[in-house]
């Protein structure tokens, strides 16, 4: 773990020694790498839990854990990759490209920065720890409605609000030092316009954070208070409103979702272009479509909730401005496609993953479009056709996104290139057991099977079986990948400056050598 | 490409067991049309971006020796394909509405039927009537652990189903009793919320005969997979005499209340009562799963105090999972389980042995109306 960053002296400034290396860095690389590996280690243990939940769907009936286990399974399982996987990742190549992209030394606020790593690993250390508790963790599911979450939840929904308070803290401390970053340590010359889309993604990502990390918080201290200080905000037998949870939390979850996916785009541009050879096609569309996507994404929370009992009126509205958050994401996908055409393409693996990055998250754009559509969703909703969907998009979208910039930037950071024959070996694995787990959940959710179900009707146990060997597969790949990973770090063949041919035109990132010097640009560059 | 997308106009056909329920009503069928134009167009769509998409990869290949373009931007290309985009949701838009509008049409059903989620059971009144019950998952448990082969209906059968006529417009009003359940059956494309302190409607008017099956679609704890629902739409005649046999036991259940019940009688009532609505979280053999559900075998209110027993089980416990049973069950069910919990397992030797009968809930429940 010590040896991603080779100590480039310049007397007094490189890394300390050991553990407390890790401890009291403010580097930002540093950090990066930390996010990245605590990342990984949440993905491995989300997915164990994964495995528990499939294992158990794999037939009909009960045969692993019973209900009240599978409940915290699938809802820690949620938690983890969402708050515990996809964001600190894209934090970490935040910490890691945002500083190198624009000429900087590092990041604005480095103390900050350290502080905010490190209440991730204390925040997830409590939900982790409830599991262990008499009354087991958190088992209402990871938008954990009231009342099952408050009247009705065991006595450890206490620890799980503290620790979504501290992953907030966590987050809006990492906006801000990427807002800043971004605002005040750009090269000169590098005007907003000109700014990396990898840059403008978290630019715009951060602002979403900041805006309804609070709103998380908020509704989670009312929690809290009804909990254990006799409110009744969500408690009808008190006066309370059990939906007004619903519209609390999901106007922090839709732009939410956003926040999951609008880093990936920005790191999916930059392959697409560089193994193109061209520049990516319409740079300033794929800017205004991220900030309209993030204003849309205020607007069209109720989707969640069109079998609460909206008016008429209300269930039209979410319809109509959830249709409309399709025409920037369609813009994406066709400048994506522009892009490509008349390029002149090679297939190392960060493409590979981020052309499948284009093709199954528009299959998740899809079905997104299908649920949008009212009457339709009074079928869908609940069923695994909505976890076909989020799959779909968070997956070979979101995680797709980060392993291929992992595999993008992987010489950057080593200076040693990975193993392209196992890199293409995992790619083609991931792929297929992606699809394997995930098309099929489409069916299955038609067909009429709720969500969160931990045993199913007869008729639905070939494609479930199917399903979870598709689940096993990609669970063990993604060893391979950490294989790859920690193969990478350890040795490989030299990696130049540029690493990717032509890739130096594109980003100031490959003008640095690889591996970059522990202070990136101590002289700013100047950009044209 | 070509593979999933043959592989979705199988699934996808009309009578396949993998696509959305068509369903029997009229709306439920709009709904399943609405279903498939939008799939269409989305496969459309589809067929042109991943065309494009896989043949530029294909045709711009650098070891076949493809040249880059020295492009990044058209005006007018992007005004298109955003107008184009716009355009198609228009398109899909307009039918939706339309659907939207005659599935939420909000009128006065003919019957009218109150449908309340608990944990983890519905119950059915019949507004018109006054008459209701409980319907409660039949599949037994040793089936769902596999000690014995699972039966066709496995997990989607009721102990006492919904009767609903036919023909006749029916307005559901749906509502919870301790947390969120939500009620579904896709035949008729109605899943409504079941949410405490909110009466949300839905309606159907089915027109033919059948048994239709559906479930729970919000998470609700434990048994959430373990509360389906059961609906049989039956002629009018038949509802009618369905409805006259359960007003008529109502009526009696009502001179059960007033009869002298003997210990044993209450007791036997009251074991099989457990069975179904206490057993799930006090378990069968009274130890409960502490320190969630607390064991009721050696209780100091089940073996002590007769009063608070009552008032637990008239009144549900503020702030927990012990739900009130008072509203939804007769003084007789009531008088019995507390009695058979006071003499079941050791309690019956350990404790005082009070026996509580129908007059006492009566009495229990003037009090409280004082
Ligand atoms: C959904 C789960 C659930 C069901 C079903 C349920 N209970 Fe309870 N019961 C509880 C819980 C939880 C408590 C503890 C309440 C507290 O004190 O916080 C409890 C407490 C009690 C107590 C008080 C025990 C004591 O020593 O404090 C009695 C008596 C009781 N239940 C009887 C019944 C009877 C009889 C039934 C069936 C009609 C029943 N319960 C059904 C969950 C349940
Ligand atoms: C074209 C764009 C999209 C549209 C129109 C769309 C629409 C929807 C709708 C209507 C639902 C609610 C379905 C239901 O519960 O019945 C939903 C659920 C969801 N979507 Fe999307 N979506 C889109 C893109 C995304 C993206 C990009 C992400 C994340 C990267 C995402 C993540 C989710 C998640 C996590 C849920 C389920 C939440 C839950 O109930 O647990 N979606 N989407
Ligand atoms: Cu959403
Ligand atoms: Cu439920």
């Amino acid at each position: 773990m010590s040896t991603v960053v080779e100590t480039h002296d310049h007397g007094h400034h490189g890394p300390a020694k050991g553990l407390s290396r890790w401890l009291f860095t403010t580097n930002h690389k540093d950090i990066g790498t930390l996010y990245l590996w605590f990342s990984f280690i949440m993905l491995f243990i989300g997915g164990a839990m994964a495995m528990v939940i499939r294992a158990e769907l794999f037939q009909p009936g009960l045969q692993i854990v019973q209900p009240e286990f599978f409940n915290q399974m699938t809802t820690n399982h949620g938690l983890i990759m969402v708050f515990g996987v996809i964001m600190p990742a894209f934090v970490g190549l935040a910490n890691w490209m945002l500083p190198m992209q624009i000429g900087a030394p590092d990041m604005a606020l480095p103390r900050l920065n350290n502080l905010s790593f490190w209440l991730l690993p204390m925040a997830f250390g409590i939900l982790l720890s409830t599991l262990f508790m008499p009354e087991g963790g958190p088992n209402f599911g990871w938008t954990f409605y009231a009342p099952l979450s408050t009247t009705y939840a065991p006595n450890t929904v206490n620890f799980f609000i503290f620790s979504v308070h501290v992953m907030g803290v966590s987050s809006i401390l990492g906006s801000i030092n990427i807002i800043t970053t971004i605002f005040n340590m750009r090269a000169p010359g590098m005007t907003l316009m000109k700014m990396p889309l990898f840059v403008w993604s978290w630019l715009i990502t951060a602002y979403l954070l900041i805006a309804v990390m609070p709103v998380l918080a908020g509704v989670v201290t009312m929690m809290l208070m009804d909990i254990n200080f006799g409110t009744s905000f969500f408690n009808a037998a008190g006066g309370g409103d059990p939906v007004l949870f619903q519209h609390v939390f999901w106007f922090f979850g839709h732009p939410e979702v956003y926040i999951m996916i609008l880093p990936a785009f920005g790191i999916v541009s930059h392959i697409i272009e560089t193994f193109s050879r061209k520049p990516i096609f319409g740079y300033s569309s794929m800017v205004y479509a991220m900030a309209s996507i993030a204003i849309l994404s205020f607007v069209v929370w109720a989707h969640h909730m069109f079998t609460v009992g909206m008016p008429l009126a209300g269930e039209l509205f979410f319809m109509y401005s959830t249709m409309l958050i399709a025409i920037p994401t369609g813009v994406k996908v066709f400048n994506w496609v522009a892009t490509m055409f008349r390029g002149s393409i090679t297939f190392e693996t960060p493409m590979l993953f981020s052309i499948a990055f284009v093709a199954l998250f528009t299959i998740g754009g899809f079905s997104g479009l299908m649920l949008a559509i009212v009457p339709a969703d009074f079928q869908y909703h609940d069923t695994y056709f909505v976890v076909a969907h989020f799959h779909y998009v968070l997956v070979p979208g979101a995680l797709f996104g980060i392993i291929a910039g992992a595999y993008y930037w992987l010489p950057k950071w080593t200076g040693n290139m990975y193993d392209e024959t196992l890199g293409k070996l995992h790619f083609w694995l991931t792929f297929i057991s992606v699809n394997v787990t995930f098309f099929p959940m489409h069916f299955v959710g038609l067909a009429g099977m709720p969500r969160r179900y931990p045993d199913y009707a007869l008729q639905f146990a070939d494609f479930n079986a199917l399903i979870s060997v598709g689940a096993f597969m990609f669970g063990l790949t993604q060893l391979l990948f950490l294989f790859i990973v920690i193969k990478t770090i350890r040795a490989g063949k030299q990696a130049e400056p540029e690493v990717w041919e032509g890739a130096g035109e594109l980003g100031l990132e490959w003008t640095l050598s690889s591996p970059p010097p522990y202070h990136s640009f101590t002289i700013q560059p100047q950009v044209k | 490409m070509v593979m999933p997308v043959m592989f979705s106009s199988l699934v996808f056909s009309e009578d396949s067991d993998y696509n959305m329920k068509v369903g029997v009503t009229e709306v439920s069928q709009s709904i399943f049309e609405l279903h498939m134009l939008i799939f269409w167009i989305c496969v459309g769509i589809g067929v042109i971006v991943f065309s494009i998409m896989f043949w530029s990869l294909f045709k711009y290949r650098k070891s076949k020796g493809a040249v880059a373009a020295d492009f990044d931007d058209n005006f007018w290309l992007e005004i298109g394909w955003t107008v184009a985009a716009t355009l198609v949701l228009v398109w899909m838009a307009v039918p939706s509405t339309q659907v939207m509008v005659k599935a939420y049409d909000d009128a006065e059903g003919e019957i009218n039927i109150l449908i309340t989620g608990h944990q983890w059971k519905w119950h059915y009144k019949y507004l018109e009537d006054e008459v209701g019950f409980f319907s409660n998952l039949a599949t037994s448990q040793e089936q769902i652990n596999g000690e014995v082969p699972k039966g066709e209906f496995y997990l989607r059968e009721v102990d006492e189903p919904l009767v609903i006529p036919t023909n006749t417009r029916i307005r559901f009003l749906i509502t919870g009793n301790d947390v969120i359940h939500s009620w579904w059956v896709p035949d008729f494309a109605v899943k409504q919320d079941a949410i405490p302190g909110f009466i949300n409607t839905a309606w159907t008017n089915v027109p033919e005969p059948g048994i239709f099956r559906g479930a729970c679609t919000e998470l609700c704890g434990i048994k959430h997979a373990f509360m389906p629902v059961v609906v049989r739409a039956v002629e009018r005649e038949e509802f009618d005499a369905f409805i006259a046999t359960k007003v008529a036991l109502a009526e009696e259940e009502r001179m059960l209340t007033s009869k002298v019940w003997t210990k044993e009688e209450l007791m036997e009532r009251g074991e099989g009562f457990y069975a179904t609505n206490c057993s799930a979280c006090h378990q069968i053999n009274g130890k409960g799963i502490p320190p969630v559900f607390p064991a009721l075998d050696g209780s100091q209110i089940a073996m002590f105090d007769s009063k608070k027993h009552i008032e637990i089980l008239m009144e549900g416990v503020q702030g927990s999972a012990m739900a009130a049973f008072g509203d939804s069950y007769s003084e007789v069910d009531i008088a019995s389980v507390i009695t058979y919990t006071r003499q079941a397992w050791s309690n019956g030797e350990n404790g005082d042995g009070v026996i509580v009968t129908p007059q006492d809930i009566v009495a229990y429940k003037n009090r409280i109306d004082l």
